[in-house]
């Protein structure tokens, strides 16, 4: 098995990959909803009425971040997103 | 779709790369000099990588119908040693008069030392020189943003024709700059370490696509020549229209490459068939 720090460098650039494009999803989300609102009049309230995905989303960042989160994270994940 | 693969370091892929790059409308590659996973010694072998990207690559591309052009350079991660630079850029010129050999590139900066610095100087300074294209590798990851800085402080002390030099790997936090100061940029996909087929399309949304190159590189890291076809195809899935895909993937290849008369592929606009529209026309009279 894998030391904790081989752990942190071999899947580093992974990791970071992949929340690049959980940034860019986010980022991307928030062009179109601007482009939507704006395209209605209303440009300055384009978070009301989020998606709940994207709500889901930043609940699962929010609990990733959590350092009392523990070692079950993936199933505490699995299961948030079972609840959509 | 006819697409341009502008940066692609074909001496490390296979012929099955070649053949399925033509099967998916590939019509053109060119290719850098590129870093060989060592430093090398000797001004010499340098000539002889020039020479097999210069003279040999083209009848490999050619089996498949695809043209190959190249470009000459020191990679950055080599240019600490000055006297091997030196060497090799005093030989650079012969090679400018090979048929396919579109420019210099990739220089640029790695750890962005004085000597790198040095070296970029020097090559943008030879290109201007001879009226070559330019192609400037930008650092990767955390060395992204102080490295791009640095290239833009080299060429700004420079007197350089910007439409002829293209700053390639630009991502999300370097492209900016690099449009702002009148140049082209590139977005180069790779699998993990470099801008993905999904933030290139964003970007593209969000920039336009005026002096925007888009590119696979693929060598012999982990890379994937596909992810460009990839990006054409999230371009697509996004309601973009094949005649903006065209100019995206392949005019813009051509009008920027097109600056040095060897690249002849010229750009391509898509429309009705005017017999076929007219009868249509007629018909529905």
């Amino acid at each position: 098995m894998l030391t904790a720090s081989q752990v942190a460098e071999t899947y580093f650039l992974e990791s970071r990959y992949m929340l690049l494009e959980i940034a860019a999803y986010l980022d991307r989300y928030d062009a179109a909803s601007i482009r939507e609102h704006s395209h209605n009049g209303n440009s300055s309230d384009h978070r009301k009425g989020e998606d709940p995905k994207l709500t889901l989303i930043r609940k699962a960042l929010a609990s990733l971040a959590d350092p009392a989160a523990g070692i079950e994270r993936t199933s505490a994940l699995l299961k948030l997103f079972a609840t959509l | 779709m006819q697409i341009i693969q502008p940066h692609y370091h074909a001496i490390a892929r296979t012929a099955q790369d070649y053949e399925r790059m033509a099967m998916s409308g590939v019509v053109a590659v060119a290719e850098p000099a590129f870093w060989a996973g060592f430093d090398r010694k000797y001004p010499e072998t340098f000539i002889d990588y020039f020479r097999q990207i210069s003279e040999f690559e083209p009848t490999r591309a050619a089996q498949y119908g695809i043209r190959h052009f190249s470009w000459v350079a020191v990679n950055p991660k080599e240019a600490e040693n000055k006297t091997l630079t030196r060497e090799v850029l005093s030989q650079m010129p012969e090679f400018f008069q090979k048929p396919t050999v579109l420019g210099v590139g990739e220089t640029g900066l790695h750890k962005s030392t004085k000597n790198e610095c040095d070296a970029l100087e020097a090559h943008v300074d030879l290109a201007m020189k001879h009226q070559q294209l330019v192609l400037i590798h930008t650092p990767h990851l955390a060395d992204k943003v102080h490295g791009t800085k640095r290239v833009l402080e080299v060429l700004a002390g420079m007197n350089v024709d910007r439409d002829r030099i293209w700053i390639d790997h630009v991502e999300e936090q370097t492209i900016r700059p690099c449009l702002d100061a009148g140049y082209w940029v590139g977005f180069t996909l790779y699998p993990i370490t470099k801008c993905s087929p999904k933030r290139a399309v964003d970007m593209l949304e969000k920039y336009g696509w005026d002096r925007i190159l888009v590119n696979s590189s693929a060598d012999w890291g982990p890379s994937d020549p596909f992810t460009l076809q990839e990006c054409v195809l999230e371009f697509r899935r996004r309601g973009h229209s094949l005649q903006e895909s065209i100019d995206v993937f392949h005019n813009n290849p051509c009008r920027f490459l097109g600056q040095n008369p060897k690249f002849d592929i010229q750009p391509i606009r898509v429309e009705p068939c005017a017999r076929e529209s007219a009868s249509r026309s007629a018909v529905e009279k």
